[in-house]
C-alpha cells in the first residue's frame, strides 16, 4: 500500500508570518468530487487542531451542474467566510463563472486551474488580478491508475496550507473506507502528486503567504453540520419519533435521525408527503412520544393547516424548517431568511405557537432541543427556523454543552372521574391523558371544544379556550434563552438566525473603531418578548435591523410586535449572498452619523 | 370484597358508547355503523383505554367522540397519516380509523394509497354514502357520473373511483364491503378486520338520507357475496371489478408482513450517538 511521505512545510524557514486564517474554494462540475475534497481537507485540518467551516454552493442540477466547496480554516472557531477568498482551485472550469458573485478574489488571492486549459478561466478570476499557479491537473490524475482530479487538488491545497500528512491520510482513509483499498491508494498517490507539483508552479516565498500557523493546543472538538446538530438536539430533547418527506436543504436532518432514532429505540417513518408527515407526528405525540419533522418552505406551507390542529388539539410537535430561497420552489440549494412570515403568521385563526431560531451551527443543537422542551411543556407546536447556511455547513465546534431542561409534558396519569382534557387552568396548560391511561379517554379535536373536549360553538367555550391556549404560551418564562445580547451602546443591532455571525463580527469591527454597539439576536421569535427587548433597548437611540430577506420580513415583524427607539436603519438583502460583516459595519457607521 | 363478576362480565356495546349525542340526521346510516363498531369492540372485549379511534372531517368523521375510547378528530383527509403516527409510536394500542368517502378518497386519496402500501396494523372504516354530507350534498369520488347537484349541474361525468380495487392494488391486507343496515353482518366483518394483522379496509355502504334519500333503497339490493373470500388479490380484484357493487362480506384476506415497529431491545445511549462527531 502506498502512503504519502511528503513532509509538512516548515513555516519558519520562509520568513513570512504564517496566517491564522485562510479561506479557500474548490470548484468544479457537479459530480467532480469538490465537496468530498472539501470535507477531507476540513476533517484533516480539524484533526490537526484547527477550527474550520465548510459550506457548499451548488446549482440546481443534481449532477453535472456547478459545485463549490467553500472553506475557512483558522486557529479560532469560524462562523462565516470572509468576503474575499484567498485561494480558488478549479478541478475544472465548467460553469465556474456562475460563482462570480459568491467567489470574490483579489490581487492577493491565488488561483489554481488546469495549465492545459489556461484560457478557460472565467473573467472574474482573470480580472481579479489574482496570482495564477496552474498545473496539469487532469494529466496528473490520468497518470495515476484510478486517479481523480479532486484528489490532486486536495494534495496541492494540503501542501500549500501545511496540513500534516498523517492527519490528511487518516481523513482520506475514513472518507473512502467504503470505496476500498484501491481507491484509497490511488487517492493518496494523487495527493502526493499534487503536493509535489506545487513548488514547481509557486515559489516558496509566494507559497509561504498561504501557510497556516501551526494549530494551538489540541482540545476536544466536534465536526458537525447544523442539520446534524438539529437532529441531535431533538434526540437530546427526548424525541423518539420522526416523520420525513425529503426536501433540500432539510433532508440531512431526517437522514441523520433515521439511524439515530433506531439506535436509541425510536423510529422514523418516511411519509408520502408533508401533509402526512405533520399528521404522523401529531398522532405519535398524541400517543405520548415526543415527535419531530424537518422540512423547508414548500413543505412548511403544506403543513400549516395541521400545525393549527396541533395548536387547537394541544399536541406538542416540533417542525424544523431549514429555509431556502423562496417563494415557490425558489432556490432550493441556497439560504434565505424569508420564511419568517409564514412561520409567525401562516396559520388561520388565532393560533398561538412557538417560533425559535438557532443563531449558529452549534446552536442548532441547543435551539432544537429547547424547542422540544417548549413544545412538550406547553403542549403546542414549535417551529424551528434554521436555514440552508446553518443546516448544510459543516463546522468544527467546541462540543456543545449538554443542557438538561427540567421541563416535561404534564400528563394526567390517574385521572379522576369527570376528567377534562382541556380544563381551563391558570397557566393554560391542562394535564394530558395519554392513550393507555384508564379513565382518561377523550377525543382530541380541531373543532373548538368544551373543557371536556366535546365540539362546541358556544361563545364562552371559544373565548375560554382561545385565552388558555394563548396564556400558556405568552405567560411562560423563557428565561435568558430568548435572545443573545452582547455589548452596550447607543446603537443597537437587531438580528436573528444565521445573520447573527455577520452582526457579531461587524459589531466587533465597530468597537475597534471606538463605536459603542449593542447586539441583540432573537432566538425566540414567537411569542414576542416586548418587555425584555424594551429593557435591552433603553438608552439606545439608533437601531440597525439586519436580515436576509428582500421583503424586510424581520423589520416588519419588529414593527408589529415591539416599539423600536430612535432611528431605525434596515439592512435587508435577499439570499443567497450572505450579509457580510463589512455591510453591518457600514450600517453602524451610518447610524452614528446624523 | 370487590365484585369479581363485574370484571369478568362480557362487555356490552353500550359500554363503548359515550354520552355525547350524535349530530347526525335521523335515519342516517352512520348510527348503525357506530352500533356495529361498538358491538365489535364488545365482542373483542377491547379495553377502551387501549383503543384509539381516529378520523378526519365529515358527518361520518364525528364517530370518535361517540365512543368512550381515546379519539382524535383531526383535519379533513389526514386521518390515516395521524393514525399511522399513533400506531407506529404505540404499537400495543388497537387503532381504528373512520371517515367518509370524500375524506378518504378525495382530499385524503394519497394517504389511502400509502396506508395500504405501508400495511400498518390499522382498521380503516369508510362510511361510503357517495356524497359530501357535511357540506350539504356535493359529488364525491364515488358518486355516479350523472348525479345532479348545485356544484356539478348535470353530474360530474366522471367515472366513479373504485376504493376496494384501489386498496387491493395498493397492498391492503384485508378488504371487505358491508352495509350499515346489516349491523350483525357488519359487526362480524369488523371483528375480523380488527383482528387481522396489517392494514384492513372495510367499506361500509351507509346511506345519506338527507342528500341521497334514494339510498334508502340500498337495503333492497345488498346481498351477501356469492363466493368465499380469496387470498389471491388478482382474483379478488377481478371479482370486485365485475360485481354489482352491492355484495357484502369479506372479499380478500392477505398475509403480507405488517409494517415494522421500533426496536425495543437494548437501545444505545446518547453518548454512543455523539461519538460520530468527535474529532
Ligand atoms: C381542508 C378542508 N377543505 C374542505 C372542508 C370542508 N368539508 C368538510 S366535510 C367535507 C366533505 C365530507 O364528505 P365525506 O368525507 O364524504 O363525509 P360525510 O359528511 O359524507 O360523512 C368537506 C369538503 C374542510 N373541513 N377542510
Ligand atoms: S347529511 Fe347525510 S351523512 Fe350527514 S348526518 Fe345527515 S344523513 Fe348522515
Amino acid at each position: 500500500m502506498t502512503t504519502a511521505t511528503r513532509k509538512a512545510p516548515e513555516p519558519e524557514t520562509t520568513g513570512v508570518q504564517a496566517r491564522s486564517k485562510i479561506s479557500l474554494a474548490i470548484s468544479g462540475s457537479g459530480g467532480a468530487g469538490v465537496i468530498t475534497a472539501g470535507e477531507m481537507l476540513l476533517s484533516a485540518a480539524a484533526a490537526a487542531g484547527w477550527y474550520g467551516l465548510m459550506t457548499r454552493s451548488t446549482g440546481p442540477q443534481i449532477r453535472g451542474g456547478e459545485a463549490a466547496a467553500l472553506l475557512t480554516l483558522a486557529a479560532e472557531p469560524v462562523g462565516l467566510h470572509s468576503a474575499q477568498f484567498d485561494v480558488l482551485i478549479a478541478v475544472d472550469w465548467m460553469n465556474t463563472d456562475r460563482f462570480a458573485a459568491e467567489l470574490v478574489l483579489t490581487p492577493e488571492s491565488l488561483v489554481i486551474g488546469d495549465s492545459a486549459l489556461p484560457d478557460d478561466a472565467p473573467a472574474f478570476a482573470v480580472d481579479s488580478g489574482a496570482r495564477r499557479a496552474d498545473m496539469p491537473l487532469k494529466e496528473m490524475a490520468t497518470e495515476i491508475d484510478g486517479g481523480r482530479i479532486n484528489m490532486v487538488a486536495v494534495g496541492c491545497l494540503s501542501a500549500l496550507l501545511g496540513i500534516p500528512d498523517d492527519a490528511l491520510e487518516n481523513a482520506v482513509r475514513a472518507k473512502l473506507k467504503c470505496k476500498g483499498d484501491a481507491a484509497i491508494a490511488s487517492s493518496l498517490d494523487c495527493i502526493r502528486s499534487g503536493a509535489e507539483m506545487l513548488p514547481s508552479v509557486l515559489d516558496d516565498a509566494a507559497a509561504a503567504q498561504f501557510r497556516l500557523a501551526p494549530a494551538g493546543q489540541r482540545r476536544d472538538r466536534w465536526l458537525i453540520s447544523g442539520n446534524e446538530a438539529a437532529g441531535l438536539g431533538a434526540v437530546r430533547g427526548g424525541v423518539r419519533f420522526a416523520a420525513a418527506y425529503p426536501i433540500t436543504p432539510a433532508t440531512e436532518v431526517l437522514e441523520w435521525l433515521a439511524p439515530a432514532l433506531d439506535r436509541v429505540g425510536g423510529i422514523l417513518v418516511q411519509a408520502e408527503d408533508e401533509l402526512a408527515s405533520i399528521n404522523m407526528i401529531i398522532g405519535a405525540s398524541y400517543g405520548g412520544v415526543p415527535s419531530i419533522t424537518a422540512t423547508s418552505g414548500p413543505g412548511l406551507a403544506l403543513m400549516i393547516e395541521s400545525i393549527g390542529l396541533a395548536t387547537s388539539a394541544e399536541v406538542p410537535v416540533v417542525i424544523v424548517d431549514v429555509m431556502r430561497g423562496g417563494p415557490s420552489t425558489g432556490i432550493p440549494t441556497k439560504s434565505e431568511q424569508s420564511d419568517l412570515n409564514i412561520a409567525v403568521y401562516g396559520m388561520h385563526g388565532d393560533a398561538p405557537h412557538i417560533v425559535v431560531a438557532p443563531n449558529s451551527i452549534g446552536d442548532c443543537l441547543f435551539t432544537t432541543q429547547w424547542a422540544v422542551h417548549l413544545a412538550e411543556d406547553m403542549q403546542a407546536p414549535a417551529i424551528v427556523l434554521s436555514d440552508q447556511f446553518l443546516g448544510q455547513a459543516k463546522s468544527v465546534v467546541d462540543p456543545p454543552a449538554n443542557v438538561s431542561f427540567i421541563t416535561r409534558r404534564i400528563t394526567a396519569d390517574a385521572p379522576e372521574p369527570g376528567y377534562h382534557r382541556y380544563a381551563v387552568t391558570d397557566g393554560g396548560v391542562s394535564p394530558m391523558a395519554v392513550p393507555g391511561t384508564k379513565g382518561g379517554q377523550y377525543t382530541a379535536d380541531g373543532l373548538e371544544h368544551s373543557p371536556r373536549g366535546t365540539p362546541s360553538s358556544r361563545v364562552e367555550d371559544h373565548v375560554a379556550q382561545l385565552a388558555k391556549r394563548r396564556r400558556k404560551i405568552e405567560e411562560f418564562d423563557y428565561g435568558d434563552h430568548w435572545a443573545t445580547v452582547d455589548g452596550d451602546g447607543a446603537v443597537a443591532v437587531l438580528t436573528w438566525g444565521s445573520t447573527a455571525e455577520a452582526v457579531r463580527l461587524g459589531a466587533d469591527m465597530a468597537r475597534q473603531e471606538g463605536i459603542a454597539v449593542k447586539t441583540v439576536n432573537l432566538r425566540l421569535l414567537l411569542p414576542a418578548q416586548p418587555a425584555r427587548l424594551e429593557a435591552e433597548l433603553s438608552g439606545v437611540d439608533a437601531v440597525v435591523v439586519v436580515e436576509q430577506s428582500e421583503g424586510a420580513q424581520f423589520h416588519h415583524y419588529l414593527r408589529a410586535h415591539y416599539d423600536l427607539p430612535g432611528r431605525v436603519l434596515p439592512l435587508n438583502q435577499p439570499g443567497p449572498l450572505p450579509i457580510q460583516s463589512i455591510d453591518v459595519l457600514n450600517k453602524i457607521r451610518e447610524a452614528i452619523q446624523t | 370484597m370487590t365484585d369479581t363478576r363485574a370484571a369478568v362480565a362480557r362487555p356490552k356495546a353500550s359500554d363503548y358508547k359515550s354520552d355525547i349525542p350524535p349530530v347526525w340526521c335521523p335515519g342516517c346510516g352512520d348510527y348503525t355503523v357506530l352500533l356495529s363498531i361498538t358491538k365489535a369492540m364488545a365482542q373483542l372485549a377491547l379495553a377502551p383505554e387501549e383503543t384509539v379511534v381516529v378520523s378526519g372531517i365529515g358527518c361520518s368523521s364525528r364517530i370518535p367522540a361517540y365512543t368512550n375510547c381515546y379519539g382524535f378528530h383531526g383535519v379533513h383527509g389526514r386521518s390515516l397519516a395521524l393514525a399511522t403516527g399513533v400506531k407506529v409510536a404505540r404499537p400495543e394500542l388497537t387503532v381504528l380509523v373512520a371517515g367518509g368517502d370524500g375524506d378518504g378518497f378525495s382530499i385524503g386519496g394519497n394517504h389511502f394509497l400509502h396506508a395500504c402500501r405501508r400495511n400498518i396494523d390499522l382498521t380503516y372504516i369508510v362510511m361510503d354514502n357517495r356524497v359530501y354530507g357535511m357540506t350539504k350534498g356535493q359529488p364525491s369520488p364515488t358518486t355516479e357520473p350523472d348525479w345532479d347537484s348545485a356544484l356539478s349541474p348535470g353530474g360530474t361525468g366522471l367515472r366513479p373511483f373504485h376504493p376496494l380495487v384501489i386498496a387491493l392494488a395498493s397492498g391492503a391486507n384485508f378488504v371487505a364491503r358491508c352495509f350499515s343496515g346489516d349491523p350483525n353482518g357488519t359487526t362480524k366483518v369488523l371483528t375480523e378486520a380488527i383482528q387481522h394483522p396489517g392494514f384492513s379496509f372495510v367499506e361500509i355502504l351507509s346511506p345519506c338520507v338527507t342528500f341521497r334519500p334514494e339510498q334508502r333503497g340500498w337495503s333492497e339490493v345488498v346481498h351477501p357475496a356469492p363466493v368465499e373470500p380469496t387470498d389471491d388479490a388478482a382474483q379478488a380484484a377481478r371479482r370486485i371489478m365485475t360485481d354489482d357493487g352491492f355484495n357484502v362480506g369479506v372479499l380478500y384476506r392477505g398475509d403480507r408482513e405488517p409494517y415494522r415497529t421500533a426496536r425495543t431491545e437494548t437501545p444505545e445511549s446518547l453518548a454512543d450517538l455523539e461519538e460520530e462527531f468527535a474529532i
